[in-house]
């Protein structure tokens, strides 16, 4: 039994991000973290091997830079990491990242369960989870807030979903592609020992030809970033007693018609 | 280039409301490449909701009802419509970002290699046929522009509240094709063995106003009962029930909450805005209690008029916010409910 997690590093979520003069984005002397929704990902993971006896792998799909959520990953007590990259995926779209990711999936041996964050918060999407999943011909999971059962003999998962309109049960036969929520368990630190043995590990780089795939062509691109409009706001304080403030606050609403 | 399709989204044998905005951004990419809108419909009720589409702006509807399509399940759904994608190439496929909606037009666009934008907030039509979009990116902390390619179909999610539905014409029909699922029963991997409904609250997404909590809702006045397993979550918690959420029910709004209170426990994950949480754009947003730190400003930042309620006058919300109210929530909030009774005559 294999599960494959997916993660990418992503700037500090209490970083100022915005658009430098050259038109890239950048986030000053902020640090790169683990994409926030992934730790619940890496964390499920490294659950899953250990109640199946199996092993737990990460992989990245990205320049160099994204060792670094990797190094985290392996700090965290994943067995095993790589990373994808090749010049060919260079200004590549969804389409791209699921070729490459599903290729890499196929690549390792055994596996039954791939497990995804909800989404990446630098690219604010989550497309590439479920188009991974249709490139492997799996059943995809999304938004999972628990795993009720699941038999890696019988090839079978059970969870639960959170959706808009309420919680759904949910039987399927694996392989299957998940995506994870918040609410699904509590991510470790990583240990001491864990952080010393991942910074002395070799992450292993897999190009698309290692993988026996050629990149797609981009059917979408960025055509630029913008900084946000300034909210230009000035900010009306209203003083009194509570009552007052309520009173004020209501003819200003009323005003503003948003009741 | 056939048509623009979009999918109306159901739930229990009803359309979405949100599907009417994306029938009404349909319009304008339908209108500038002069070929018909047409609504998507599967499932429960799918000939009845493809009627309400005709009223809301679409020229035709593909209707499929089988009992595969009952609940909701990607893989028939994505099996049908990328049948339908590859066998009449529309320009474009547009859905609201839902859950479903993100995974649906996903599943499709890799099925067909078709482009894909999510969480568009606006849109155009280029001179060449590419539609061009804006969207957020980095938690809502700078905008992308992204654009399709027109040689094929682009598919399009749209964020909620983003844009206008077109008028509602009740003469006007939608010309109605029937066509019959992909998939049988036994081809689908997953079944469906409960649904719980989360009855009586406003989805925090689709809500035109939102009253949200934070970390200071623990300073709830009232005691704990001496049976309470924690005193400081039960004060919270209690907080949310009884003071915020009459505020809420007497303004139709929907209850938020900062990541601090989430976590501490006040009150379930479904609730919370912000970077990992949801990103939500209402009317109106009344923070109570909460500082605002920059995750929890990524999620409601594009809020049309945002109202702060804190004790701390030098709290970062107030540089975000429209009105301030410097004080105790527990007073004020109480205060603002009573008011907002008596003038809106509830």
């Amino acid at each position: 039994m294999h599960v494959v997690v997916f993660t990418r590093s992503t700037p500090d979520t209490a970083a100022k991000v915005e658009v430098g003069a050259n038109g890239a984005v950048t986030w000053g002397d902020a640090a790169t973290v683990v994409n926030p929704w992934d730790e619940y990902a890496l964390e499920e993971a490294i659950l899953q091997a250990k109640n199946a006896g199996g092993k737990a792998t990460v992989i990245a799909i990205g320049p160099e830079f994204h060792n670094e959520a990797l190094k985290h990953s392996l700090a965290m007590g994943l067995d095993e990491a790589a990373r994808v990259w090749d010049s060919a995926l260079e200004g590549s779209d969804s389409l791209g990242y699921a070729t490459a990711a599903a290729a890499a999936v196929r690549k390792l041996a055994d596996v039954d369960l791939v497990i995804f964050g909800k989404e990446s918060v630098d690219v604010g999407t989550d497309q590439h989870i479920y188009q991974t999943a249709r490139k492997l011909g799996w059943t995809t999971l999304s938004y999972v807030s628990k795993i009720l059962a699941v038999d890696y003999a019988a090839k079978t998962i059970k969870v639960e979903r959170l959706l808009e309109q309420g919680k759904q049960i949910v039987t399927s036969r694996l392989p299957a592609v998940i995506s994870v929520m918040k609410d699904i368990n509590e991510p470790r630190y990583p240990s001491f020992i864990g952080i010393r043995k991942a910074s002395k590990a070799v992450i292993p780089e897999w190009s698309l030809a290692d993988l026996g795939v050629a990149a797609p062509a981009p059917q979408s691109q960025v055509v630029q970033f913008q900084n946000l409009p300034v909210r230009n706001v000035q900010v009306e304080m209203i003083a009194g007693t509570p009552e007052e403030q309520a009173a004020k606050l209501v003819d200003r609403l009323l005003e503003e018609k948003v009741l | 280039m056939s048509a623009v399709y979009v999918w109306i989204e159901t739930f229990n044998g009803k359309a979405l409301n949100s599907s009417w905005e994306a029938l009404g951004a349909g319009k304008t990419i339908a209108a500038a490449a002069g070929v018909p809108l047409t609504a998507i419909v599967f499932g429960e009720n799918a000939a009845a909701i493809a009627a309400e589409s005709g009223a809301h702006g679409a020229d035709k509807a593909i209707v499929s009802e089988d009992a595969t399509f009952n609940g909701f399940r990607l893989e028939p759904y994505a099996a049908l419509l990328s049948k339908l994608v590859s066998d009449n190439k529309p320009k474009a496929v547009l859905a609201i970002g839902t859950a479903r909606g993100r995974e649906l037009l996903s599943a499709s666009a890799a099925d067909t290699d078709s482009s894909l934008i999510t969480e568009a907030t606006s849109l155009e039509v280029q001179a060449d046929g590419a539609i061009k979009v804006t969207r957020p990116v980095y938690a809502g902390k700078i905008i992308s522009e992204a654009v399709g390619s027109s040689a094929g179909t682009q598919f399009l999610t749209l964020r909620g509240r983003a844009f206008k539905p077109n008028p509602e014409n009740a003469a006007a029909k939608a010309e109605v094709t029937t066509v019959p699922p992909v998939l049988a029963e036994a081809d689908i991997a997953t079944k469906i063995e409960s649904f719980e409904e989360e009855v009586g609250t406003v989805n925090l997404t689709d809500a035109a106003i939102i009253v949200s909590g934070g970390r200071a809702m623990a300073n709830n006045p009232k005691d704990a009962p001496a049976g309470a397993a924690d005193a400081t979550v039960w004060k919270a918690q209690d907080g949310f029930d009884n003071t915020l959420k009459p505020l809420a029910d007497v303004l139709g709004a929907a209850v938020g909450a900062s990541r601090a209170a989430v976590d501490a426990g006040y009150i379930p994950y479904a609730h919370q805005v912000g970077q990992t949480g949801k990103v939500v754009s209402p009317d109106l947003y009344i923070a109570c209690g909460i500082s605002g730190a920059i995750q929890h400003q990524a999620g409601m930042r594009t809020s049309k008029v945002i109202v702060a309620i804190n004790k701390d006058a030098e709290a970062p919300i107030f540089k975000l916010a429209r009105y301030g109210l410097v004080g105790d929530l527990y007073q004020i909030v109480p205060a603002l409910t009573a008011e907002l009774k008596k003038r809106l005559g509830k």
